[in-house]
């Protein structure tokens, strides 16, 4: 399978890349792990006359705390967020998000700032940053603006960058004490995308009270979904077999999976339920019911 | 047409310089531009893992990789496992423990198994069994590839305590 | 048989394998490491739809990419005569498709441009326009009056292919009815790929000065592709060359001849250059051999006791477009009247029809003698269906009903002579090894806490070695196989075989069993196959028929070398050849030891010092027909656990006791055990190639067609008992396909003998966890 023929722009800064996607409109796309846009290219879904790689923009690939967040780089490797000691020490639920995309080889291009801009529903990021309640930085001719993740994804490989703007860091609020969280993804293989996937984050209180909780879903709907009433349902509860069996079923009703080679709707709203349950369950050990 | 780019990839310790389209693929580049055989092609998308060789030492898909992305940069693949004519444990491993059968998947194979004992020189069977869960084998049932891959980190470990 | 040295390394030697020195180091050369000056690449341009009229082809866009140099089409190779060309099974099929196409990703013309990426870039630009025509996939439809007819090429106006049927059709009907009880069993054999990690390709390189096409191909057959390309392409035979270098796995997806080497070589004599085609992994699953595809039902009568007294099986074939079935047997539907198994039936009748859909044609042996995993699979259901009828156990049901050991030479209701078994041996180490009863009352205190858990059983009877030349051709060529063995004056040897490795080690293999025949160090002995202008004619590899049949000639030709050997070493030791005895590796004077001659002073003096009269030279060719199939068998247990919540299941254990007689390296015939099974785990659990109502085929590429990867395998453990042939030169059977036959059936037979107690006989593969989860919804168990 070959790629059509393209132009390929090298910029060394984000002003330059910036400026040569107003320069090129539509007809230009921003290669970053490459991982998604290439296999469209060589298939001939996509094929964009200008590529711009931002790999030899400098500062754009990080992972540190500061200023209440985790932050986290555009162009930073999967693979090196799954190999970050902070990560895994602390933000448990995006290592296991991390450890579950595509295969070993993809993760070592792939970034995280791709698997988000690319807006694809079965991306494994979208569900857990919803979880967590990231916010995401654009960059683009006017600076750089802030956006909730939950408005991020507006519909199948639809977000709400601009056309000339970059994803260029992922902030995660630094979780409260007693928070845990993890991502739960069936797949039927390594290297496939979830027939369900499910990122849950709890915050309990001193009394085991849930004072906070995140839940998104992934392939289950035009965007990563996020499960906004099983949410607020567990607010103020403890996380007993009900509240989640509970929870999960409100979670499984927000989904809107559609039947493909990986299975039946009715199966995956199904494992919407099961996973939410699973995964809260685990959030909760962590988190230290 | 697209402008060519020169670009400057240094293959298994050699300088290589050429000039490319940019939709080259890395894989075309190793095998058509480089003439350099080893590294296979088994599918079109990103799923089998026979074209693996390592960028600056992280095995990565050739095939989902453009040959001017690589400019500056280090490749190597099956044919600078070997130095000074001896074999790299890895290549011994497999011979050894019978890791491989019709051999087309072996080359990425083996590199994905170099990438993740250099990571990590002493893994368990699921380490190993997961470090490799991007390179697919049809005829091996990677049975033997696991006992490979330990052959290979038990002589890597006996070279590094000697 | 005597065991060599280490030193000689003959038969039953764990001898590490010869070809791996290239493979390790990227100095393996397949089809695609083919570069040729001058050479030029061809792109196929294929059908979006499934069925569909041609309404015109335009080149001219395509034509003027840089470096395009031809497109080629249906109507340019009607020109020729060359539009259709045979299958293997009396069919034909199109090569370019003229008229109309047939199932999506035909071929429909061939672009050839100097370099490849511009012949992708003109196969986008060919613009074909197409008129829809009604399109057929339900196989179960294709005899309905209002079925759209497929081939307008056939005087039959039918999609009906063929009806074939075997046994005894009132007996067997007659017992059935009788009952008392009976089983009953509705299983498809979804349509599956071989998927080998090389995909099919081929350098075509036509010299016009001297006349002569040389074909570097994808092939696991290049003698008889030769002929093939002789008869139907008129080159003169001795004008063609077939080279099959390495070959990146074949399954059996590598013996049809495939349109894209007709184009290249179309391409090539036109253009007088090299010509290299390499197909895609999606163009390989999309339109070379499928496998299967066969809709099932198994009908048992059996006494209270269990003793069964008729099988009758009905089957569907779903052939796709054309009848590309890559057999060479007498029979539509191959081998499939194995279907009796490993158990002693009385009675049994077999009937099979076969139809045109629109879809990819096939219907290719994958790892399988010719629809003998169909029927291994579709018999091996139907016992645990029988079983769960009688409520008895599975394993005490097949070992009340085994062929008894004391019964071969057998002959099976359904005509085969099994040639050797001892099923029950085989049975009892798996159960051993497994601790079958213990898994049992596992089971039983599972399903108290309501856990899921499952053991399969699959004690299959495979058939393969084709083939006796009374019942197997390849247009007419008999199913021989061959080798040529030299000794050099040193001693030392290089053979050639009509066969072709794909991965099987045969470089390392033949020379064993030379080793172990003639006593040559098997590491002086080098083998050569793939070279038609050197190789003897052979049929090649498929349907685990290399040992059995080339195996076969290899130790008949060390035989005649040893015959000669035997002279030589008589004239040498002044005594009479009644006088002599032999020992691997030297002839020495009966009672009298020490005075002896080695091998390799008897082909020294093959060329220095002969007996007068004799010719020089210490050579041999031996062409063998076998007398019959060989029938290795072997029983599989399969322990699986099902998640409850989301439907997966977990292979916990599996145990493979194989028997295939006299094993010639059993590091070999393990590893081709493990890579069978993972096979079989794929096809129980992962794979089909599907089409949706309009012809779009589903599972066209890697990404929806599942690859297990080392995730998903388990460790297998392996067992072996064994029965040697009786009727083979080296008492071996053949071992390849035998974990692909055997185990689909022990995957399945596990996972709803974990749901048995909910009254689940039967899922269909692939055994999906939507599936699974869908069952246990029903019962509420979810």
């Amino acid at each position: 399978m070959i790629p059509p023929e393209f132009e390929y722009l090298r910029p060394a800064t984000i002003p330059e890349a910036v400026s040569l996607l107003q320069l090129h409109g539509d007809d230009a796309k921003i290669l970053s792990g490459g991982q998604s846009l290439i296999p469209m290219m060589k298939l001939r879904l996509a094929r964009p006359a200008w590529l711009i790689d931002i790999n030899h923009i400098p500062g754009l690939a990080y992972i540190r705390e500061e200023g209440g967040y985790l932050k986290i780089g555009g162009l930073t490797r999967e693979a090196d967020v799954e190999n970050s000691e902070l990560i895994r020490a602390k933000y448990p639920i995006v290592h296991d998000t991390a450890l579950v995309i595509a295969d070993p080889q993809v993760r070592n291009l792939a970034t995280m700032g791709g698997n988000l801009a690319h807006g694809d529903p079965a991306n494994d990021h979208g569900a857990t940053m919803l979880a967590l309640e990231a916010e995401l930085v654009a960059t683009g001719a006017n600076g750089q603006r802030t956006i909730a993740v939950r408005d991020f994804f507006l519909s199948i490989f639809t977000t709400a960058l601009e056309q000339d703007e970059i994803l260029t860091e992922i902030r995660i609020p630094v979780p409260a004490a007693r928070s845990g969280g993890t991502y739960l993804k069936l797949e039927r293989k390594v290297g496939d995308f979830a027939t369900a996937a499910v990122a849950a984050q709890v915050t309990l209180d001193a009394s085991g009270a849930c004072t906070k909780a995140g839940i998104g879903v992934t392939n289950a709907g035009p965007t990563p979904i996020k499960a906004g009433k099983a949410e607020a349902f567990l607010r103020g509860k403890r996380l007993d077999a009900a509240s989640v069996a509970q929870a999960a079923e409100l979670a499984m009703g927000e989904s809107q999976p559609s039947s493909d080679l990986r299975g039946p709707a009715e199966y995956k709203k199904g494992l919407v339920k099961e996973l939410t349950k699973r995964a809260l369950t685990r959030a909760a050990e962590r988190a230290g019911r | 047409m697209a402008k060519t780019h020169h670009i400057h990839i240094r293959l298994n310790g050699v300088e290589k310089e050429a000039d490319v389209a940019p939709r080259l693929l890395l894989i075309h580049f190793i095998r058509d531009v480089a003439g350099q055989t080893g590294t296979h092609l088994g599918c079109d998308t990103t799923s089998c893992g026979a074209c693996t060789v390592l960028l600056d030492g992280r095995p990565i898909k050739s095939c989902t990789f453009f040959a001017v992305q690589a400019d500056g940069r280090e490749i190597r693949t099956v044919e600078g496992l070997a130095s000074d004519g001896k074999l790299h444990p890895i290549q011994e491993g497999f011979h050894q423990e019978h890791g491989l059968q019709c051999g087309f998947c072996t080359p990425g194979m083996m590199l994905s198994a170099v990438a993740l004992l250099e990571k990590n020189p002493n893994p368990t069977e699921a380490e190993i069994r997961w470090g490799i869960s991007g390179n697919l084998c049809r005829c091996t049932g990677y049975q033997n590839i696991v006992k490979a891959v330990q052959h290979a980190a038990a002589k890597m470990q006996k070279g590094v305590s000697a | 048989m005597m065991q060599t040295s280490p030193e000689i390394g003959g038969m039953g030697h764990s001898v590490k394998r010869k070809e791996d020195a290239r493979f390790i180091q990227g100095k393996g050369t397949y089809v695609d490491d083919v570069h040729l000056p001058g050479m030029v690449y061809g792109h196929v341009v294929r059908s979006p739809y499934g069925h569909a009229r041609l309404k015109s082809i335009n080149i001219e866009a395509a034509m003027k990419v840089p470096g395009a140099l031809a497109v080629i089409t249906g109507a340019d190779l009607a020109a020729a005569n060359l539009a259709w060309m045979p299958t293997l099974f009396h069919d034909k099929q199109m090569v370019l498709a003229t008229g109309k196409v047939l199932f999506q990703a035909q071929e429909v013309a061939f672009a050839v441009a100097t370099e490849q990426y511009a012949a992708a870039d003109m196969a986008e630009l060919v613009e074909v326009e197409y008129e829809e025509l009604p399109v057929l996939v339900d196989p179960h439809k294709a005899l309905d009056a209002d079925a759209p007819i497929l081939r307008e090429d056939r005087e039959e106006k039918s999609n009906h292919i063929f009806h074939w049927e075997v046994g005894d059709r009132h007996e067997t009907q007659k017992a059935i009815q009788g009952g008392p009880v009976t089983a009953k069993v509705d299983a498809v054999f979804q349509r599956c790929h071989p998927a080998p990690l090389e995909t099919c390709g081929c350098v075509a390189d036509f010299n016009k000065v001297t006349g002569k096409l040389t074909i570097w191909l994808t092939s696991q057959a290049p003698h008889a592709h030769r002929t093939l390309f002789a008869l139907v392409g008129g080159i003169p035979e001795q004008n063609i060359r077939v080279i099959s270098p390495d070959i990146g796995g074949g399954f059996g997806n590598k013996v049809p001849i495939y349109p894209g080497y007709v184009c290249a070589v179309v391409a090539s004599l036109t253009l007088g250059r090299p010509v290299k085609w390499i197909e895609s992994r999606s163009e390989n699953l999309q339109s070379t051999g499928f496998a299967r595809d066969y809709h099932m039902t198994a009908e048992i009568a059996a006494e209270r006791d269990g003793t069964v007294k008729a099988l009758r099986v009905k089957t569907l074939a779903d052939h796709g477009a054309f009848n590309a079935a890559a057999q060479p047997s007498k029979f539509p539907a191959g081998l499939f009247s194995i279907c009796t198994g490993s158990y002693d039936f009385p009675k049994a009748f077999c009937e099979v029809d076969g139809v045109y859909t629109n879809k990819a044609p096939g219907g290719i042996a994958y790892r399988c003698s010719f629809r003998v995993t169909e029927a291994a699979y579709l018999i091996e259901r139907a016992m645990d269906v029988l079983a769960y009828e009688l409520k008895m156990d599975p394993a005490a049901l097949r070992l009340k009903n085994f062929i008894p050991p004391d019964k071969f030479p057998y002959q099976c209701p359904l005509g085969w002579t099994y040639d050797s078994g001892n099923y029950p041996a085989a049975m009892n180490l798996a159960l051993k090894m497994a601790g079958y009863d213990e898994l049992r009352k596992e089971q039983a205190e599972k399903r108290k806490k309501g856990e899921l858990m499952g053991i399969g059983i699959s004690s299959f009877t495979e058939i393969v070695g084709a083939g006796p030349a009374h019942t197997f051709d390849i247009v007419g060529i008999k199913m021989f196989d061959s080798c040529e063995i030299r000794i050099h004056p040193t001693g030392k040897a290089i053979a050639r075989l009509g066969t072709k490795s794909q991965g099987q080690g045969h470089e390392t293999t033949f020379p064993q069993i030379i080793a172990q025949e003639l006593g040559i160090p098997q590491q002086d002995i080098v083998l050569e196959e793939g070279d038609t202008d050197t190789a003897p004619y052979g049929l090649g590899t498929y349907a685990s028929r290399s040992t059995p049949v080339a195996g076969g000639a290899t130790a008949m030709a060390s035989r005649k070398i040893r015959d000669k050997a035997r002279k030589i070493a008589a004239h040498l030791l002044e005594v009479s050849e009644e006088d002599l005895e032999w020992e691997p590796g030297k002839f020495f004077v009966k009672g009298a030891p020490s005075k002896a001659k080695t091998i390799q002073e008897i082909a020294f003096a093959a060329y220095t010092n002969l007996p007068a009269g004799m010719e020089a030279g210490l050579e041999a060719v031996h062409y063998y027909d076998p007398p019959n199939l060989t029938f290795p068998f072997g029983t599989y247990i399969c322990v699986v656990d099902i998640d409850k919540g989301t439907g997966e299941v977990k292979v916990r254990r599996f145990i493979a006791v194989d028997d295939c007689g006299n094993i010639i390296n059993p590091m070999i015939v393990e590893g081709q055990i493990h890579g069978g099974l993972t096979e079989g785990l794929a096809i129980a659990f992962m794979q089909l190639i599907g089409y949706d109502e309009s012809g779009n085929v589903q599972g066209g590429n890697f990404m929806d067609y599942l690859l297990p990867t080392a995730v998903e395998t388990p460790n297998w453990e392996t067992g072996k008992t064994c029965t040697p042939s009786p009727h083979h030169p080296i008492g071996a059977k053949g071992v390849g396909e035998s974990p692909n036959v055997g185990s689909p059936a022990a995957f399945v037979n596990a996972v709803v003998d974990a749901l048995s107690h909910l009254g689940v006989r039967h899922i269909d593969m692939p055994v999906t966890s939507w599936k699974v989860w869908q069952i246990l919804q029903q019962h509420g168990i979810a």
